[in-house]
């Protein structure tokens, strides 16, 4: 592993890896970004700069999933409370002890002025790049900051290209969710000049309901607001928005840091083959501390090394061109699920999913075992039994189709091939068996106590 | 040198009878619960006499609905803690749990369902009211685990329901017969208490019902009557020196033990007679009592033991030593006993020195109680015979639990008491209208 290089330069931003802590409470202060540095995380975006404001006590409110805590974590802090001074003086003090490392200073102000004094303040206290704010969906947006900018792409172009006017260091535009088509806001700051995207922001969200006080999460003597909701399940929202921008001819080329539930090194992974060429993370930061880099740095080594990597770059963006439109699926493929019976554990949690979830493709056993039969002609090949499966490689997709045949809608389309009336039979579903409505009746709910 | 300290104080008593199945604090249940896959058919529910809806309270327990996951489990078990604390659950629920077949930990089922029904009946928290008074009476012999579920859900249908115990406690052998480790008195007791608060059924304590008038007097004043008459004394070994001084029966040993407790003062050298639970439990109490030499002695193999294997370790661990292949041949001592006599399959003899003699050979049936009833028929075991509504061959007169099954466990007694109360639901409807 001693070839492989982790070291990135973002837009001109250098930093030993791709690991940036995002702008959030882990980057408040200069204390808090040095101890991460000694971690071993690459960069920081430091907590967003601007007229201090007035936090709100009750800040967080989570998803637990089971027994997992955090699944999803929705925030209502704001940015800075700190002023200025005090941060232009810890981010001198952390450049001058990790010259190396990147330092980037998220700001959010309103006025052109504003952005052009903040813009150089930053500067001078020698921080590596800026990232424009324009994503937090809850508090700043109301006075027409954050995800408000970033959900009018023309005020955002137009800040972009205040900042670049400004600006002498790169400038890492940071994109909100909260939106319709990201590409939207993502063309306007490429084409206001931005040096680099960065998404997502948080997603305007509610976490849950006080079932006591019927407030909604955190609580805030007896009110809420919404929140901005990250942590590992707002993961495939990002992975589908860095992709949209990875693949558009217009904005591939602009360097983009991937952010959105990242917390092993696999998600880096996924977002290194999306495109992002750094990643930021703060939940996975705020659950287990900054020694979660080390997890993530050894599983990137690791892959990278089996792969015979040297670089991000030998592998940035290679899923990118996999991502296409269901129209170019080919239609022939056929997968069918196969249950290792040695492995089974008899939970039928595969057959109850495919009879009430999917396709009634999974037979209960009547020999007195308990391991389903998968019912070959019924399976559509979804991989929903995999997907419950709670025994790893148990239920396995088998290829059946042989490989020769390629044919998607779009190519059926083009040969008049598809489907063009409500009951045309060349429908896929044409001749699946399905069960009787009526076989349905034989399953009574249970009468659990025996009493009438 | 023994495994335990002779207990002094009720202090060490508890110490050396720690619960084999502790409460969860909240934490542990939350995370317990969530591995629960929440099995299709799930095989738990099968292996549970009573099939309570495990998956269903697992679930309940996980979501923060204490109250709804202790009332999925008195819906199928009116002795729903009872039975979390002292059922094999080794060998019935989490026996059958689908993460043993990879050799994962099974769901603590035993554990989750104490902590669901410790909840409520710490807060006291009513689960269930009383039906609709129908006017009907029914009289319950035995307020053993047969007789509590039967009263349970008698009044669940609105009969008034009066119990006559013999003794001076409620719920028979958990009280009474259960190892100290697996349930303590108290908590035997608050069940049955629960339960009465919310229920309110009679029970007349002391009051044995043991000839022709008092069941006349039943037979006046009821509409049916349910016989939960459990089992007897212990059953005689047919040996010399068996009605010495220093020699036992097993379930009189748990009993004596369990009431006295710390005050219970036991001998030095035990040796214990049997190959079943009850032996076993014996063995291992005697140890945890203090005895310095405990030796449980089989007539047959280890494989042939109707212990569990569990319960075997659990002696084991106490310190408890065991011999196979072995029968008693007579007990030795002038007076008082100090020892048993042993052959060998070979027919070879051996001694055994022993200051306690305690005969864990299986409790003998309530044969000379039934004399008094004519036309209750049993089976060549001695075991009342019932119809599958628990219904006995004298009309009237339904029967449940060990006096029916021969000996089983307290969930096989609730369920059966359970069922024989809509037996009787049935009987009386069709034969009193």
């Amino acid at each position: 592993m001693s070839n492989i290089d982790l070291s990135i330069n973002f837009a001109g931003i250098k930093a030993p890896n791709p690991f940036w802590l995002a702008s959030a409470p882990p980057t408040n202060t200069g204390y808090q970004i040095m101890k991460a540095f000694e971690a071993g995380w690459g960069g920081a975006v430091w907590k967003t700069l601007g007229i201090p404001v007035q936090n709100v006590s009750s800040r967080y409110g989570s998803i637990n999933y089971r027994d997992t805590r955090m699944a999803g974590l929705s925030n209502i802090e704001l940015i800075t409370d700190r002023p200025l001074a005090d941060n232009l003086r810890e981010i001198e003090e952390v450049k001058k002890h990790f010259p190396n490392h990147a330092v980037i200073a998220s700001l959010m102000v309103e006025s052109k002025k504003e952005w052009f004094q903040i813009v150089k303040d930053v500067e001078n206290a020698g921080a590596d790049g800026i990232e424009l704010n324009f994503g937090c969906p809850h508090g700043m947006c109301e006075r027409g900051m954050g995800s408000a900018v970033g959900q009018e792409p023309e005020v955002l172009n137009t800040i972009v290209q205040w900042v670049m006017e400004a600006s002498s260091i790169p400038v890492i535009t940071k994109l909100t969710p909260n939106i319709s088509d990201i590409t939207d806001p993502a063309l306007a700051a490429v084409r206001g000049g931005t040096s680099a995207l960065s998404l997502i922001n948080t997603i305007k969200s509610i976490v849950g309901i006080d079932l006591d006080t019927y407030a909604p999460y955190p609580v805030v003597d007896g009110k809420g607001t919404n929140g901005g909701y990250c942590g590992p399940a707002v993961k495939p929202i990002a992975l589908h928005m860095l992709k949209e921008l990875a693949g558009h001819p217009e904005i591939r080329n602009t360097p983009i840091s991937g952010i959105g539930g990242i917390e092993t090194w696999r998600d880096v992974v996924e977002f290194i083959l999306l495109g992002a060429t750094s990643v930021q993370v703060c939940t996975a930061v705020m659950h287990y501390g900054f020694g979660i880099v080390r997890e993530m740095e050894a599983g990137l080594r690791q892959f990278m090394s089996d792969k015979g990597y040297s670089t991000i770059y030998d592998f940035a963006g290679k899923a990118v061109p996999n991502v296409v439109e269901w129209k170019h699926l080919n239609l022939h493929y056929k997968v069918v699920a196969s249950i290792n019976a040695d492995k089974c554990i008899g939970c039928q949690l595969c057959h109850i999913a495919c009879d009430d979830g999917a396709h009634q493709a999974i037979a209960l056993p009547i020999n007195g075992s308990r391991v389903p039969e998968i019912i070959d002609e019924n399976c559509v090949g979804c991989n929903l039994c995999s997907l419950v499966c709670p025994v790893e490689d148990c239920i396995t997709m088998e290829r059946r189709d042989d490989g020769s045949k390629t044919e998607t809608w779009a190519e059926r389309t083009v040969l008049g091939k598809i489907p063009e009336h409500f009951n045309d039979p060349r429908g896929g579903g044409v001749g699946h068996f399905v069960p009787e409505p009526s076989a349905a009746l034989q399953y009574k709910r249970k009468d659990r106590s025996g009493r009438k | 040198m023994a495994e335990f300290n002779r207990p002094e104080t009720p202090q060490d008593f508890i110490r050396n009878f720690a619960p084999k199945k502790p409460l969860m604090n909240s934490s542990e249940a939350y995370y317990e619960s969530a591995r629960c896959l929440y099995c299709y058919d799930a095989p738990c529910m099968d292996a549970c006499p009573t099939h309570i809806d495990i998956p269903l309270f697992i679930k309940q327990i996980n979501t923060g609905n204490i109250k709804g996951a202790a009332a999925t489990i008195y819906d199928s078990n009116w002795l729903g803690n009872a039975c979390g604390k002292v059922c094999p659950t080794e060998q019935l629920c989490e026996g059958s749990c689908v993460y043993t077949h990879q050799d994962m930990k099974p769901l603590q089922i035993g554990r989750l369902q104490n902590f669901a029904t410790e909840a409520v009946m710490q807060a006291g928290s009513p689960l269930f009211s009383p039906g609709k008074d129908n006017g009907r009476k029914v009289a319950i012999v035995g307020a053993g685990p047969a007789g509590i579920a039967c009263a349970c859900e008698l009044r669940v249908l609105g009969y008034s329901v009066e119990i006559f115990e013999a003794k001076a406690l409620p719920t028979g052998l958990t009280v009474y017969g259960t190892a100290p480790y697996k349930i303590t008195n108290e908590e035997a007791l608050r069940e049955n208490e629960y339960l009465q608060n919310q229920l309110g059924y009679t029970i007349h304590y002391n009051h044995p019902i043991q000839n022709a008038a008092q069941f006349a007097e039943l037979e006046q004043g009821f509409d049916a009557v349910f016989l939960g008459l459990g089992l007897g004394a212990t059953a005689r070994l047919g040996i010399p020196g068996e009605d010495m001084p220093g020699v036992v029966g097993a379930v009189e040993f748990v009993e004596e033990l369990r009431m006295k407790q710390s005050a219970y003062s036991i001998p030095d050298t035990v040796v214990v007679i049997g190959g079943g639970n009850t032996a076993v439990d014996a063995a291992s109490e005697s140890a945890r009592m203090g005895a310095s030499s405990v030796h449980l002695v089989y007539r047959r193999t280890k494989a042939d033991m109707g212990a569990y294997d569990f319960e075997y370790a659990t002696a084991l661990g106490a310190g408890v030593k065991g011999v196979f292949e072995a029968s008693p041949v007579r007990i030795e001592g002038e007076g008082r006993a100090t020892g048993v006599t042993f052959a060998r399959p070979d027919g070879t003899e051996f001694h055994l020195p022993a200051d306690l003699v305690i005969k864990g050979t299986g409790q003998a049936k309530q044969g000379e109680l039934l004399k008094h009833l004519p036309n209750i028929s049993t089976d060549s075991k001695g075991r009342i015979v019932v119809d599958e509504a628990f219904q006995t061959t004298r009309p009237g007169y339904f029967a449940a639990g060990d006096a029916v099954n021969g000996g089983a466990e307290v969930v096989n007694a609730a369920y059966e008491g359970k069922c024989a109360a809509q037996g009787m639901h049935q009987w009386i409807q069709t034969n009193k209208a």
